[in-house]
């Protein structure tokens, strides 16, 4: 870096900062938006300077959209705590259920192990609207539409194949003889799998856990098809701004913000942890 | 204390048998060395003990019972890995700790434990390192220090020095040997270094594809090995290997080394006429007079001086080349013509098609003063 020349540090500095505008533009433009009114958000040209008001938020927190037809309810609030709960009780139930078997798959190669593996991936080829239709079917069969345990389930389909793939790949690269050490220090395979293989795989299993919740929280078909109003998340409940007397863009931005705040603070806390990485230092290759 | 017993052992992998038949028994309290190239099946052979794979076939006793189908944690046994396999997660301490945890010893007794372990292997000051801030050799002494700290019967140790320095390496070769012999555990000892397995064997096991080639104290595999490359493997410099055809005339059996006829004693009849190899160390020839009877003439290529002796290389007259090795500070010859006498007690007759060294325990001596 100190070889550098004074004009290679100028161009890496603009490179640098057109990277940055072009991929924040939408979210500062966004952010922005949230404080302004139709009325500001549609002149043209758009204008940097502006009067801020809290008003959007105020219509959400409240759940009163006041438009030019007159006050319309909204259920954003209960969307964002639908969304909280599906998205963070899919993950733990995904978990749950693939850090066991992502580690079964890593260490133990049975008969059809790799066939059961790629049948779960395979989860992830399918369309989601070709499966939706006989999902929905069942579940009214089943009573299970618009319940919060058929999203979950639902879920499963977008959390589990990427944390079994995710952390069974970092199962893999821990040395089997690290695992055979304790083994034969007198422990049983669960007390391993407990003290050795999962603080070693935490990284790892923190990475996939929150590109899931990423992935949940994102999800939209599903709960679109599966879900009605009391069991919306947001992304499904915004289509509500959408109203006879024209799309409420402030309101809209205001739920962007508010909706991506959870994942953006997820992610900036568990930064440390995944860039803090697994280095195996008593291990040598 | 347990013996340990391997009783007709076969594992494959794939199509690929790695042990093959393998028995094999190990006294209480004995130390043995497996050698051989890697590749050789040294490596399962100790997984297969310890209990993290399980044999094909074939059934493993330790202390006279049968261990074959328990599982690693139940089997009682210490072992080194080669890549210390050091749990990276946790200190030093905790990692030698790991074994007196399993038989739940109160938190005291895992502190006296680990703390006389640590002494006795010079780690007293690192215990609260992880394993990242530990040097090369103070792994080693780590991964040594979980292994010996719940004193089990059978240690087995994998190849631990192979990563450590030279320096190293050299201090744990003098210390080891007590250090097991204190413990009186029984111990398998792995390594790819001849010195390493003639220094800390009380016998020594060599392995090549799956199956034991010769087994026997360090002084049996040395002075009598049991086929040309066993005798390539020991010994350093290596052992010089020279076509020969023995002959036969009134006076005995002989082979003829640079038109000079040595004459060999022992039950060498069959090969007569026959294609053989001829095994002299380095250290069994020396430089003589011309006058000595036997005295084979050369020409001196190259000395090298490697501190506690000096190993010269010679060319005989009919092209071959030969190595001497003679303590430093004893009289050679360091250029130009030369003569050379065998000390006959070391010389190794081979079949050369088969490799094997022909009779088992005959001392082959060299007839002075025959020199045609």
């Amino acid at each position: 870096m100190e070889h550098t020349s004074l004009l290679e540090r100028i161009l890496r500095g603009v490179a640098l900062t057109l990277v940055v505008i072009f991929f924040m533009f939408p979210i500062v433009w966004i952010f922005m938006m949230s404080f302004q009114t139709n009325e500001t958000i549609l002149r043209i040209p758009p204008q940097l300077v502006f009067k801020p008001t809290l008003a959007n938020y105020t219509a959400l927190i409240t759940g009163k959209l006041t438009t030019a037809a007159g006050t319309l309810d909204i259920a954003f609030m209960r969307n964002l705590w639908n969304s909280v709960f599906l998205s963070v009780t899919s993950v733990a139930v995904a978990l749950l259920l693939g850090v066991p078997a992502a580690y079964a798959f890593a260490r133990h190669k049975f008969r059809g192990s790799e066939d059961i593996a790629f049948t779960l991936l395979s989860f992830r080829f399918a369309p989601a609207l070709l499966v939706l239709l006989p999902l929905t079917l069942y579940f009214q069969k089943l009573g299970l539409a618009n319940t919060y345990i058929g999203l979950i389930w639902v879920y499963q389909l977008i959390c589990l194949p990427l944390i079994l793939w995710i952390v069974r790949g970092y199962f893999e690269d821990i040395p089997a003889d690290i695992e055979y050490a304790y083994r034969i220090a007198g422990h049983s395979w669960f007390a391993t799998f407990r003290k050795i293989a999962l603080p070693l795989a935490g990284p790892g299993i923190a990475a996939a856990g929150l590109l899931a919740f990423i992935f949940a929280w994102n999800n939209f078909v599903f709960a679109l098809v599966l879900a009605s109003a009391d069991k919306q998340p947001v992304t499904v409940g915004a289509l509500a701004f959408i109203t006879s007397s024209g799309i409420q863009y402030g309101q809209i931005s205001a739920a962007i913000v508010l909706s991506i705040t959870p994942t953006l603070a997820l992610a900036l806390y568990a930064q440390r942890y995944l860039v803090e990485g697994l280095s195996l230092g008593a291990v040598k290759g | 204390m347990a013996s340990l017993e391997l009783r007709n052992v076969v594992k494959r992998y794939k199509s690929q048998t790695v042990l093959d038949n393998l028995s094999l028994t190990v006294a209480d309290g004995e130390t043995l060395v497996l050698f051989g190239p890697s590749g050789a099946g040294k490596t399962v052979l100790l997984r297969l003990v310890a209990g993290v794979i399980d044999p094909d076939e074939g059934k493993i006793f330790i202390g006279g019972e049968d261990m074959t189908d328990l599982d690693a944690e139940f089997r009682g046994v210490g072992m080194a890995f080669q890549n210390f396999a050091l749990f990276p997660h946790m200190t030093a301490f905790d990692n030698i700790a790991t074994p007196l945890e399993a038989n739940r010893s109160s938190q005291s007794a895992i502190k006296a434990g680990v703390q006389s372990v640590a002494e006795l292997l010079k780690i007293g000051h690192v215990l609260s390192h992880k394993p990242r801030a530990l040097s090369n050799g103070q792994k080693q002494r780590t991964a040594l220090a979980r292994a010996l700290v719940g004193s089990p019967p059978v240690l087995l140790l994998d190849d631990p020095l192979r990563n450590v320095d030279a320096k190293l390496r050299f201090e744990m070769r003098l210390e080891l040997p007590r250090l097991l012999a204190d413990r009186g555990a029984t111990v398998v000892y792995v390594t790819q270094d001849y010195k390493e397995a003639m220094a800390l064997g009380d016998r020594i096991a060599v392995m090549s594809q799956g199956v034991i080639k010769q087994l026997g104290t360090p002084e049996q595999i040395y002075r009598e090995p049991a086929n040309i490359e066993i005798a390539r493997l020991f010994g350093d410099p290596t052992i010089n290997l020279l076509d020969v055809k023995p002959s036969r005339d009134a006076k005995g059996i002989y082979v003829g080394l640079s038109n000079v006829q040595v004459h060999l004693t022992g039950a060498y009849d069959a090969m007569v006429g026959r294609d053989c190899v001829i095994g002299l160390r380095p250290e069994a020839l020396s430089f003589v007079d011309e006058s000595t009877p036997s005295a084979i003439p050369v020409t001196v290529e190259a000395e090298t001086p490697l501190n506690e002796k000096i190993v010269t290389l010679v060319r005989t007259v009919r092209g071959r080349e030969i190595l001497v090795s003679r303590p430093a500070g004893t009289p050679g010859q360091s250029e130009g013509r030369a003569h050379i006498a065998v000390d006959g007690k070391s010389a190794l007759l081979f079949d050369r098609a088969s490799g094997d060294r022909i009779g088992s325990k005959n001392v082959v001596n060299l007839r002075s003063g025959e020199a045609a």
